[in-house]
């Protein structure tokens, strides 16, 4: 633009003077070559990587590791066993988390003032709780209520059973993680309707959708989009975090390797097998993620 | 308000909207200070004012997207959101309120498409939910509605993946495939690019001309002019003045309407 390089240029310079040339330069090409900034830190980066090489190459090399040892139970029944119950009881639990959360969130945001309070409540309660208390509170449950019964209000009871017979300890870890897990969900759900434009809700409301169809069709949908990450975050959360059920002596994946080396005392060989198998399903849950992303990501730029 | 009890008027002179002495505050704020204003079936009516006059709230009034204070709006002849015994006002259940909103179509300043269902889905989502009818009928009148919007070719797209003037023609089929008695706009054009401002005002006019009751909030003076049976001169909460274009656009009576018109024009 000649406006331009009148302003930008010496007045007094010929009307052909090219003002980006520095002076004394040899008239360049109009093709001026870009040198990119110096990556400096992706080297600096790379030369800490490679230590950290060396040592992984210490990890595997040291025979104290006893990779053999892991070999050989990595795939054993007890051990499978353990890692198929960590599986459907971290699905179990999400799920029964998630479904409990949505209902809380809901509640937490509806213009029910009593259903608002129990909710904040419930939340503040659980999220205060540390999960290992609550489980063990669970576990103890029956000190305080020996006996369950079904029966009349302040009448005749129709059936009576031990509180310790009704809860194993399984039950216990699906009723405590699930809790647990509601109070967090309900805060993750709460997350993503929020992050839905009120907009949406009024274009709902204008065209007479009911309150179910609009939170099923319209809002839930759209936040999808923010809970997906954080519950992705707590999925794999739950994963590792059901070996805390071992302590009540459920036998999930940590609880089956624990078994086998009090037995035989190789700790560590036998605490790798639990640890690959936690990074393994974790690393499948991280591709999963990746494609339920992209589901609800449609309809937006980028994402198709 | 029965209409029963009196002979019915002959058409187009049978009130549409009728909006008797509403009063709505924000805390403090009192955004409509008694408001007045009558809407004959099949009449075009443009409401003109500058920001913060209360014209979106009116409008929002009349499908109960806010609630009034005071006064009473009727939509063909139903109390929009209150049930009325002896001297009293009811609120009405919310579904009762979803139904009524049904026969008010609203059309509104930032579109307000679903982005995650297709431009189809987005208009046969309400007729499917609220209608029930055959899901055969509801995708060939969505169709019709696409083409009659001129965009035919769009049904599987994304909002997002159209020019805002295109977006606001989906969201104006989407109103229609509830058909209603009466549509509401609330700056159809104020979140386009100056270039798309022409096709969408293109489908109200269409519109209009087939005999649609309509109230539109706009800054389109030119608009106003071609279309408007009445123009509503809104200022501080109140309806300052009323008529035809021709005269409260070109001969206003109120300092107000003079010095705003002179400013926008």
């Amino acid at each position: 633009m000649p406006v331009n390089d009148a302003v930008l240029s010496d007045p007094s310079a010929s009307p052909d003077h090219r003002p980006l040339d520095p002076p004394g330069a040899p008239p360049a090409a109009d093709a001026l070559k870009v040198v990119p900034v110096r990556r400096t830190g992706q080297w600096t980066a790379a030369a800490v990587v490679l230590l950290l090489a060396m040592d992984v190459n210490s990890l595997v090399r040291n025979d104290a590791f006893q990779w053999g040892v892991v070999g050989e139970y990595f795939t054993t029944t007890a051990v499978l066993r353990g890692l198929g119950l960590t599986l459907w009881l971290t699905v179990l639990v999400t799920a029964l988390g998630f479904v409990l959360g949505t209902l809380l969130a809901v509640l937490r945001m509806s213009s029910n003032k009593v259903l608002r309070s129990v909710s904040w409540g419930y939340i503040w309660l659980f999220r205060s709780m540390p999960v290992l208390v609550q489980l063990l509170f669970w576990f103890n449950i029956g000190a305080l209520y020996p006996q369950l019964g079904i029966g009349i209000p302040f009448g005749p009871e129709l059936l009576t059973v031990k509180t310790v017979n009704l809860l194993g300890p399984v039950t216990i870890a699906i009723i405590g993680l699930t809790l647990h897990e509601a109070a967090y969900a309900a805060e993750v759900v709460r997350g993503g309707l929020l992050s839905v434009e009120k907009g949406q809700l009024e274009a709902a409301q204008a065209l007479g959708l009911g309150a179910w169809r609009r939170l099923r069709r319209i809002v839930l949908p759209q936040a999808m989009r923010a809970i997906v990450p954080p519950a992705g975050n707590m999925l794999i959360g739950t994963l590792k975090g059901t070996s805390i059920v071992s302590v009540i002596a459920v036998q999930d994946l940590l609880y089956s390797v624990q078994l086998v080396y009090h037995r035989t005392y190789q700790v560590i060989p036998l605490l790798l097998v639990a640890t690959i198998w936690y990074v393994v399903v974790t690393s499948v849950l991280g591709v999963g993620q990746h494609y339920v992303e992209r589901h609800y990501a449609r309809g937006t730029a980028g994402a198709r | 308000m029965s209409t029963a009890t009196t002979p019915a008027p002959p058409a187009g002179t049978r009130p549409m909207v009728e909006v008797r002495a509403v009063h709505k505050s924000f805390g403090a704020l009192e955004v409509l200070r008694g408001i007045d204003l009558q809407v004959r079936t099949g009449e075009v009516a443009v409401v003109l004012g500058p920001s913060g006059s209360g014209k979106s709230t009116l409008l929002r009034t009349i499908n109960h997207l806010e609630k009034v204070d005071s006064g009473r709006i009727s939509v063909d002849g139903a109390l929009v959101g209150y049930r009325r015994s002896g001297d009293k006002l009811y609120e009405l259940r919310e579904r009762e309120i979803l139904k009524q909103r049904t026969h008010i179509g609203f059309v509104f300043q930032n579109f307000n498409l679903f982005p995650h269902l297709t431009v189809l889905d987005n208009i046969t989502e309400a007729p499917l939910a609220a209608l029930r009818r055959p899901r055969k009928d509801v995708l060939a009148t969505a169709r019709a509605l696409l083409d009659r919007v001129g965009l035919a070719d769009k049904a599987d797209a994304y909002p997002r993946q159209l020019s805002g003037g295109q977006q606001q023609r989906v969201a104006i089929a989407r109103a229609l495939a509830l058909e209603p008695k009466l549509l509401l706009f609330d700056e159809p054009t104020s979140a386009l690019d100056p270039e798309l401002v022409g096709e969408v005002l293109a489908v109200i006019k269409d519109l209009a001309r087939q005999g649609t009751t309509m109230i539109v909030v706009t800054h389109e003076i030119g608009f106003a002019r071609e279309v408007a049976d009445t123009v509503v001169f809104m200022d501080g909460g109140r309806i300052v003045e009323q008529g035809p274009p021709g005269q409260v656009l070109d001969h206003p009576r109120h300092e107000r309407t003079k010095s705003f018109l002179s400013k926008v024009l």
